[in-house]
């Protein structure tokens, strides 16, 4: 990270406890760019007066002539960077998801994806992982809109290393790419080189295998989805984590065979329930003879309350105690059969995080764990 | 890597009087291409004609053998609602066959009531929502800068359009980085939909705010083809100094001119011409010029 980072949201004294971590997992983006940058010319940057938090800076400092710098005008950024791509440059844009996915939604699709140009689009900070900054910076919807406009791919990072991985495997698509990451202060889930050379194709990742559940995750919920299974193995409970990192165009075949391998099955996202993994994935079940029982879990059609980003986290079961509750309900649950719609974490599991959270502060000796 | 364009990359060197003949013949294939669709634009299509073969016939730098040359003047048509105005004369210029006019706007056609780049060889940029194309020029000047071509941008928009907050956005950037190889023109037709442009949403004094917002502007009568490309002239000249701003050029123009009937009523933004009015409306049209002539 270079320069002046007054607003570095990783800075000692940021909003969370997990984001003070220094180093833990940085965002690799501006570095990824840079090497992309050096093999091929065309590579530019820009940025919308966010170029420190979303790794854009470290571009800069390589290819300061590369990098754009559009001020807080994301829509003209993304119209400009339409015009750059049909210049025969490849553009990275990178700002916040909020901004990227929602308030730009018709340059995306109008200037970028109408037009089938070469544009990527680095969406940062996305689901609550801006946490107390509230709804405005939150990006819970921006996988449902993406994936409704026609020819743009959808990508979900987990991880530093996935976001390497998912950067040099779109580098050489001809049409535009939507990819959205964390708030890089996550933790880390694979070690640098361990991905098979698939990852980044499109085809899902199984991250583990198990033979009594299967979990689809996406983002850095396969961190959470991770944690769950480590912890219910303990107890004999065989969950089958499958990081679907590529929500558009999905690899249906591959979810399809995934589904099929347990009898029950779990979504974890970040996002809304509508539209988002969940409903790409029950798209999948609904158009197969799906014969087990499928769950959603996420934000359901709610707007997040104010908090840190872990705190949000647990408040909606979206961290490894919370999917692990989720997991442990999902197989108990014989109350339907087939595609089931009841909710496995609830108001009472919330208030019961909210009683324990809520009045504690970030100095506190119980904050962000 | 800077490159030089040669005279033959303006393969068209009209003068006034030929670029005034394909003013007039542009409103009739205009005419023609809305009796095919049943409705269109005419108001702000006609009110544009004079610009859009000022600039064809006598000002960019093209090849419409090799649409996509990479060294090409762009032409952004941000008021996307006046392409019909342009499918004429890049058919007549060689870029498509005539006969795909009169498919405009039929089911499967390559020509619609706003153009889709992937569809019209020769359209620089898709469009048709309005306050998108200065952004999208903005990208191409930076672009073509990169690249050290002597490429220059031109984005039209309309005088409604300036209603839109991402033109000033653009327009902030554009004159801050002083792209000085895009070429703005705002034809001020002085209608939008809803009714008169100043009663709908006044943006005058439009000169001023573009002064402010670091562009040269220069006015012209948007229907005064030597008066237009001596404004391209002026501005082709400001261009080779290094640091020179974005130029704007205002011009004032009449909505649906050449038809008497239609000139300045918004009720004609969008609309159809029919019977005797067809007639009528070519006799005008083949007489607007005759007074300069």
């Amino acid at each position: 990270m270079s320069g002046r980072n007054p607003t570095d949201l990783r800075d000692p004294g940021s909003f969370d406890h997990a984001g003070r971590d220094h180093g833990a997992n940085h965002f690799v983006t501006g570095q990824v760019l840079a090497e992309l940058g050096e093999k091929d010319g065309r590579v530019v940057a820009c940025a919308a007066d966010l170029k420190y938090v979303t790794g854009i800076a470290d571009f800069e400092d390589r290819f300061p002539d590369r990098t754009f710098q559009f001020g807080i005008s994301e829509r003209t950024m993304f119209g400009a960077a339409a015009g750059m791509a049909a210049s025969g440059l490849r553009p990275y844009v990178a700002t916040f998801a909020s901004f990227a996915g929602l308030l730009a939604f018709e340059n995306v699709r109008t200037d970028i994806a109408y037009p089938g140009l070469p544009v990527r689009i680095l969406a940062t900070h996305a689901g609550v992982s801006m946490g107390f900054f509230g709804t405005s910076h939150h990006a819970t919807e921006d996988l449902a809109a993406m994936c409704s406009v026609a020819g743009l791919r959808v990508m979900s990072v987990s991880d530093s290393e996935s976001c390497r991985r998912i950067m040099h495997a779109t580098a050489d698509d001809a049409g535009p790419v939507y990819i959205r990451l964390s708030r890089g202060a996550d933790q880390p889930i694979y070690p640098p080189g361990s991905l098979p050379d698939s990852y980044g194709s499109g085809v899902p990742h199984v991250v583990r295998e198990g033979s009594d559940i299967t979990v689809f995750a996406t983002g850095i919920m396969v961190r959470s989805a991770l944690d769950a299974a480590e912890a219910l193995a303990q107890d004999g409970i065989s969950v089958h984590v499958v990081d679907v990192y590529q929500l558009k165009p999905l690899d249906s075949a591959a979810i399809a065979e995934n589904l099929a391998r347990n009898p029950v099955a779990v979504t974890v996202e970040e996002h809304n329930l509508i539209g988002g993994l969940g409903s790409r994935i029950a798209e999948v079940a609904a158009s197969m003879p799906y014969r087990g029982r499928m769950y959603k879990h996420g934000l359901a059609d709610e707007f997040a309350i104010i908090g840190p980003p872990t705190h949000l986290l647990e408040y909606y079961g979206l961290d490894g105690m919370g999917v692990s509750a989720v997991i442990r309900r999902a197989i108990a649950d014989e109350r339907s059969e087939g595609l089931s719609l009841l909710p496995l974490w609830t108001d009472q599991d919330k208030r019961a995080v909210l009683d324990a959270k809520s009045t504690k502060s970030a100095s506190g000796t119980g904050a962000g764990s | 890597m800077t490159t030089q364009h040669a005279e033959a990359d303006q393969p068209y060197p009209y003068s006034v009087a030929e670029i005034q003949e394909k003013s007039i013949a542009t409103r009739r294939a205009v005419i023609s291409e809305i009796a095919v669709a049943g409705s269109g634009h005419y108001g702000s299509v006609f009110s544009a004609v004079e610009i859009f073969t000022s600039l064809y016939y006598g000002f960019l730098r093209i090849r419409p053998e090799e649409p996509n040359w990479g060294d090409r003047d762009r032409l952004v048509l941000s008021k996307g609602h006046a392409c019909s105005g342009i499918y004429p004369i890049l058919a007549d210029l060689g870029y498509f066959p005539a006969a795909y006019l009169e498919t405009f706007t039929r089911l499967g056609s390559r020509l619609g009531d706003h153009p889709d780049m992937r569809k019209v060889p020769g359209f620089d940029f898709s469009a048709g929502s309005l306050g998108h194309g200065l952004a999208i020029g903005a990208g191409i000047a930076e672009a073509q800068r990169l690249r050290g071509s002597a490429s220059r941008t031109v984005v039209i928009m309309g005088d409604g359009e300036q209603n839109e907050g991402q033109i000033w956005e653009a327009g902030a950037y554009a004159g801050a980085r002083r792209l000085g190889n895009m070429l703005g023109i705002i034809d001020v037709n002085q209608v939008s939909v809803d009714g008169p442009t100043k009663e709908v949403l006044d943006m005058q004094p439009l000169g001023d705010k573009w002064r402010a917002f670091g562009w040269l502007v220069e006015e012209v009568n948007g229907h005064d083809i030597a008066a237009l490309l001596a404004a391209y002239g002026r501005y082709d000249a400001r261009r080779a100094i290094s640091g020179a701003p974005p130029t704007m050029l205002i011009a004032n123009t009449v909505s649906g001119k050449g038809v008497s009937f239609i000139e300045g009523m918004a009720e004609w933004h969008v609309g159809y011409l029919h019977g005797l009015d067809v007639e009528r409306a070519l006799r005008d049209i083949d007489s607007m010029f005759e007074v300069s002539k």
